[in-house]
């Protein structure tokens, strides 16, 4: 028992399991309580409502095309930032983090200064038909902004331990650069990718603040299901919010241990081809 | 000749690769997080200095600030004590279920911020778990500033334990163990051993933590009941002057947010520049 040199593992364990039973596990428990209340029939209502479908659809559609959308441009920023010198190039890096520091009501009412009719940007591209804020597009373009820096932070250390000799050597036996990169590369970055891509589906899954000022919140059309879960509340419908509550919480938990299998998944692949 | 043709073409495209790749990256962070950022300051004066000054004049927007603070105050530290001892369980010590603690820290990141604030209503709101007995008793949590602390603390929770938690488990336990034999007692042990070892990853954690304190909106929206003056933090103010069409108000205090962003931002920054030896894996992770 050389370990036990050290003191406090009593007080500092049962420290730590008391504040996150109280803060977090406790109100967790109240809420599949709270959920169990409404019964196998109430859930099947509440899941075959069209407007709660729609707004699950709306959450999670949205979520993982913002994700998907944030791997891409988040591997080309993380790509830009690492490989090359650029005039900025430190302004953007610091700021990459923006759309965490930044508060989320603060984020939902300047996207919509810029995107509404007769925003900043929206003025021009209304009358070319393209509506982003009031739609699902704005939906879609806040969740990017949200999880927008985790695809980049995540890549970036990565590509900066990337052996360069092994680019080198594909080059020299011949490789395009873009062979070198989607055969050398992007298979490293993989795994990397998938978290980042885990990370930023998470928090758009969820995300309230920003987006409800830019969606307009039409029912069956732009409104996510956070405000639905808010809107029940609000009508004091308690058991139907927490069993929406629910149904998103087992829907991410769902989707995150997908892709960490996935992520095992490639992992492996990855291990067995070296 | 030919060789060396084919080779400065090669070289050329290159180049212009590398080019259309930092093009393609900076317009996209321009018009991605530079436009948002001036949106904010550029309307909050669009009205001139004087409506801007007087917007956040406004008692209302005062009590905000003073709430947002008192909020801030109460739930960082709170989650600093609780981020340290988390952290020097699970580094320390062998035990199980380790990788389960290790789970529950990070369970905040993936809730909803409306998840957040719903669960405590279900236990403290008036049809809640302790509604009726806070109620017979004269306590007020839910619609009052112990919810917004609470929630506050919730979605705060995982910052200071996941910057420490990494960094604790590099550093191993040499130095402690040491301390320990020459014959420090425990605090004498944690105070001049441990904390100057993790002084600015602990500061690290508590910056996004705050950062993440007095921004927070989905969480308290819920649990706040939007009653002004009593339980309206700044976000929630920014929310109310926008639904009152008060676009100059609301951007007022939203420049206020932005500043304590770009601030957190550039303290972030130098604390990675100067000192990332011992901030360790700095990816915002959950962040």
């Amino acid at each position: 028992m050389r370990r036990r040199v050290l003191p406090g593992f009593g007080i500092s364990l049962g420290y730590a399991l008391s504040y996150l039973g109280l803060i977090v596990l406790l109100p967790l428990a109240a809420l599949v309580w709270k959920a169990s209340g409404i019964g196998g029939e109430g859930l099947l209502r509440l899941l075959s409502s069209p407007r709660t479908l729609a707004a699950l659809k709306l959450s999670f559609g949205g979520a993982l095309l913002a994700a998907l959308i944030n791997a891409f441009i988040g591997l080309l920023v993380a790509w830009a930032l690492v490989r090359y010198r650029f005039p900025g190039r430190r302004l953007f890096d610091a700021l990459i983090d923006l759309p965490f520091a930044l508060p989320t009501a603060v984020a939902g009412i300047a996207l919509t200064a810029l995107y509404a009719p007769n925003g900043w940007l929206g003025r021009w591209l209304v009358p070319l038909g393209i509506q982003v804020a009031y739609a699902p597009l704005g939906v879609l373009l806040a969740m990017v902004f949200v999880g927008f820096p985790f695809v980049v932070r995540t890549l970036q250390p990565v590509l900066q331990s990337l052996d360069r000799d092994v680019e080198e050597a594909a080059e020299s036996l011949g490789a395009s650069r873009w062979q070198t990169f989607a055969r050398v590369i992007l298979p490293v970055l993989v795994p990397t990718l998938l978290t980042g891509f885990a990370l930023a589906l998470a928090r758009a899954v969820g995300e309230y603040g920003s987006v409800i000022f830019i969606a307009g919140n039409i029912p069956m059309r732009s409104e996510i299901a956070p405000l639905l879960i808010v809107q029940k509340l609000e009508a004091f419908d308690y058991a139907g919010a927490a069993a929406l509550g629910v149904v998103m919480l087992s829907f991410s938990f769902l989707l995150l241990i997908l892709i960490s299998l996935l992520q095992r998944w490639s992992n492996r692949w990855e291990e067995r081809a070296a | 000749m030919s060789t060396m043709t084919a080779q400065r073409q090669a070289g050329w495209t290159r180049r212009m690769g590398h080019g259309v790749i930092i093009v393609l990256a900076s317009a996209f962070l321009g018009l991605f997080l530079l436009l948002p950022l001036a949106a904010v300051f550029v309307e909050a004066f669009r009205q001139g200095v004087q409506a801007y000054v007087a917007s956040i004049g406004q008692p209302e927007a005062l009590t905000a600030i003073r709430l947002t603070l008192l909020v801030a105050v109460i739930a960082v530290p709170l989650n600093l004590v609780f981020g340290v001892a988390a952290a020097w369980a699970m580094t320390r010590f062998a035990f199980r279920g380790k990788a389960l603690l290790g789970a529950f820290i990070d369970l905040p990141f993936s809730v909803s911020p409306v998840i957040s604030g719903l669960v405590y209503v279900l236990l403290f709101g008036a049809q809640g778990w302790f509604g009726p007995w806070l109620n017979a008793h004269g306590v007020k949590i839910i619609f009052a500033v112990p919810g917004l602390v609470l929630a506050t603390i919730f979605i705060t929770l995982p910052f200071v334990a996941r910057e420490l938690i990494p960094l604790m488990q590099a550093q191993g336990s040499e130095e402690e163990e040491a301390a320990r034999v020459l014959g420090a007692n425990g605090w004498q042990m944690f105070f001049r051993v441990t904390l100057p070892n993790i002084r600015w990853a602990l500061l690290y954690g508590v910056l996004l933590c705050n950062a993440r304190a007095m921004g927070e909106f989905g969480a308290v929206s819920v649990v706040s009941g939007h009653i002004r003056g009593l339980t309206t933090t700044m976000p929630l103010e920014v929310e109310m002057r926008y639904n009152e069409y008060d676009y100059v108000g609301a951007f007022a205090i939203a420049s206020l947010l932005a500043m304590l962003a770009l601030v957190t931002l550039a303290v972030k920054t130098f604390l990675e520049w100067r000192y990332s030896d011992e901030i360790a894996a700095h990816a915002p992770g959950g962040h």
